[in-house]
């Protein structure tokens, strides 16, 4: 529940230069600050704001609308279980039911550990391996209530710590684009016509007057 | 455990051998996501394509394309080299923008590329690309999908690192920038001009078309081609093989290939790569590469042919082919390439509601019919299925679905009472087809199912007093003994 630390600004100020736009850093680095803190903090969200030069209203406004942003501490552990259509036909919802019962919380709530948070999810696009479950977006296919029972026993005893990392980690490998890397990212008003194109347009307009 | 950690889904697989393997041909090979593995295993050579266009003229790529006939595959089928000849010339920059914001209920093949073939897709860009003079790429990926980022984030590196993006690529005079980002969890930015939107830094909602087609007003009010993650990654392929290769597959107006994400009561179900146009609902069902028939014993009650948003199909709709020019008129669409198959276990109304329910959460809230809408028929089909249904509530969520979408609904046809198939595509009093998709289900299932949903209303059941309150605290915690009373 802070600011970004220095070396997670650092890093912001490269996420910030790969768009044309500074605003357009906006949700990289919401998920940036939750990363750090598990969720997204209102501190966190106005130190965003004077990175990109918006208001925090505006950051909030942005993160309220998206499910992933936790405006509130969540548990170490998301537990997503679908309910939408292909699992529900083969058993996420008495899944769903049945994990309730496991951690003792309804869906939205956290388990009093705080290791757990327990959601109904829309598709999470795994329907050919239904029921399924994301744990911290990582994925757990054909769940019975056995299997979950186990699934969630391996969190707890910490035996999945290296394939699900802590709440608020997605990919674990980033995209490097600093420095030389970078070929061409200039706001949209230092752009012009690019050089093949311009190219390929004067060899047409001279191929046009041998003819 | 450690069996079904991050397992990727036994069952996706490839198709037979008289359908050529366009965009799935590495789903098998282990290591068919690195570089390595893109340029030595698969039904081509990797990156050869882009050597090949970067031959040609830009204007030549881009008519390869549209000779091809390469259809969209996100949902609305529109050709691809026809969508990027929209960009109005002579307006810079132009800017591209991947939607790998996957989120239609029963779809799950963009996934599958992003995570089993991430520089097919790299180099489907690299070609669209130069084809329209785009100096950045922007690929956004859903956000619960952390192992695709992981996968195109590490093909990007290399790729990169190759020379393969960047700064004159290959040694020519072509750059380009490929910006990997993802999104935060809502489905309506899977909508173009709502992802542009994300892409900016706002809420997800779209914009009114016209004035923002995105060709000509789209990120940062410059001219953006949007185009589908299976769109992109047919395109090496085509540029290896040719335009004639690439039409033998399919029919005419819908030539190629397409991933279907078969699932629900089947035996088989996975993502399967079919020949477009020319392979039916039967086959897709019954063939051993595919579904291998309806789950043990079970009957085929209805399925949605083309994801949440398609009106169902039944029985009598199995040999229909894949090919949007059949499947329209009869009252549905193909959309995404998810088939859902239920059998007469299914209860309509449940299945209904669930798909009520997603578009209800989904919906952005900036159009009144759709927000204040889908909820209403939530809350109705709820009451219905609780047993607490009115005899007014099927005339009731018939006005509600015509507030949203007016007129006749595109449903299929009955031949029992016979009434006839109203063809697709539905109106709408909303921005985007998100909530007109609500009233698909309601439409189809009241049609077919009437008896089920009156069977519900006439039943009335007491509302159930539990003796002993039920605990229930701020977190949404609750007494686990007195939970189900």
């Amino acid at each position: 529940m802070a600011r970004l630390n220095a070396d997670n600004v650092a890093l912001a100020e490269r996420i910030i230069a790969r768009y044309p736009k500074p605003r357009s850093a906006l949700i990289p680095l919401c998920h940036l600050a939750q990363e750090q803190d598990g969720w997204l903090s209102e501190e966190a969200m106005a130190h965003i704001a004077e990175l990109i030069d918006c208001t925090p209203a505006q950051v909030l406004g942005t993160a309220s609308f998206y499910e992933m942003f936790k405006l509130h501490p969540v548990g170490r552990y998301c537990v997503n279980v679908c309910t939408n259509i292909s699992c529900q036909l083969l058993g996420g919802e008495e899944l769903l039911e049945h994990a309730e019962e496991t951690l003792g919380v309804r869906s939205g709530g956290t388990t009093e550990d705080g290791m757990f948070t327990l959601e109904d999810v829309e598709c999470v696009a795994a329907c050919t391996e239904a029921p399924a479950v994301q744990v911290n977006y990582r994925y757990f296919h054909r769940l019975d209530t056995e299997a979950f029972d186990e699934l969630i026993s391996a969190l707890r005893a910490g035996e999945l710590e290296d394939s699900v990392p802590p709440h608020g980690t997605l990919a674990k490998v980033r995209q490097e684009l600093d420095g030389d890397r970078v070929a061409n990212i200039t706001a949209p008003q230092d752009q012009s016509k690019p050089v093949w194109i311009e190219r390929a347009e004067a060899a047409a307009r001279s191929g046009g007057d041998d003819s | 455990m450690n069996a079904i950690v991050n397992r990727l889904g036994d069952s996706t697989t490839g198709s037979g051998e008289d359908v050529p393997l366009i965009v799935s041909s590495r789903f098998t090979e282990p290591a068919g996501h690195t570089l390595e593995g893109y340029r030595n295993s698969g039904s081509y050579r990797g990156y050869e394509g882009l050597r090949s266009a970067l031959e040609r003229s830009p204007s030549e790529v881009g008519e390869i394309v549209k000779e091809a006939t390469l259809l969209g595959r996100g949902g609305a089928g529109f050709p691809a080299g026809v969508k990027w000849g929209f960009c109005p010339p002579d307006v810079w920059p132009r800017y591209i923008v991947v939607n790998g914001d996957e989120s239609e209920p029963g779809t799950y093949k963009d996934r599958v590329l992003m995570e089993r073939d991430p520089h097919q897709l790299i180099e489907g860009c690299l070609l669209a690309a130069y084809a329209i003079g785009a100096a950045q790429v922007f690929l956004y990926v859903r956000g619960e999908m952390a192992h695709a980022q992981e996968r195109i984030a590490a093909a990007l590196n290399e790729a990169y690192e190759a020379n393969l993006v960047g700064r004159n690529i290959l040694g020519s005079d072509f750059s380009v920038d490929i910006v990997l980002t993802w999104g935060a969890g809502a489905y309506i930015v899977g909508e173009e001009t709502a992802l542009i939107e994300s892409l900016e830094g706002n809420r997800g909602m779209p914009r009114l078309k016209p004035p923002f087609f995105p060709a000509a007003k789209g990120l940062y009010m410059q001219p953006t081609v949007v185009n589908n993650v299976e769109t992109l990654s047919n395109l090496p392929w085509l540029f290896e093989h040719g335009v004639n290769a690439f039409r033998e597959t399919g029919t005419e107006s819908s030539p190629g290939t397409r991933l279907i994400a078969l699932s629900g009561h089947v035996n088989n179900p996975g993502v399967f790569e079919v020949a477009q146009g020319t392979t039916t609902f039967r086959d897709l069902f019954e063939s051993p590469r595919y579904g291998a028939g309806i789950r043990n014993g079970h009957e085929l009650k209805m399925f949605i042919p083309g994801g949440a948003s398609a009106p169902w199909f039944f029985s009598e709709h199995l040999d229909i082919p894949l090919e949007a020019r059949e499947v329209g008129p009869a009252g549905s669409m193909l959309g995404s390439g998810a088939v859902v198959v239920m059998d007469e276990t299914t209860d309509a109304v449940r299945a209904c509601l669930r798909l009520v329910r997603f578009f209800a959460r989904e919906s952005c809230g900036k159009c009144t019919p759709c927000r204040e809408g889908t909820t209403w028929e939530e809350q109705i089909l709820t009451r219905i299925l609780e047993g607490h249904g009115r005899p007014s509530d099927i005339d009731l969520l018939t006005d509600i679905g015509d507030n949203i979408s007016p007129g006749p609904y595109p449903v299929a046809a009955d031949p029992g009472s016979g009434l006839e198939a109203v063809p697709f595509p539905p109106r709408q009093t909303t921005i985007c087809p998100l909530g007109p998709s609500s009233v698909a289900p309601i439409t189809s299932a009241l049609r077919r199912f009437r008896s089920e949903f009156t069977d519900k209303i006439k039943r009335r059941d007491p509302i159930p007093v539990s003796s002993e309150p039920v605990p229930v605290n701020h977190a949404g915690e609750f007494d686990s003994g007195a939970a189900h009373v």
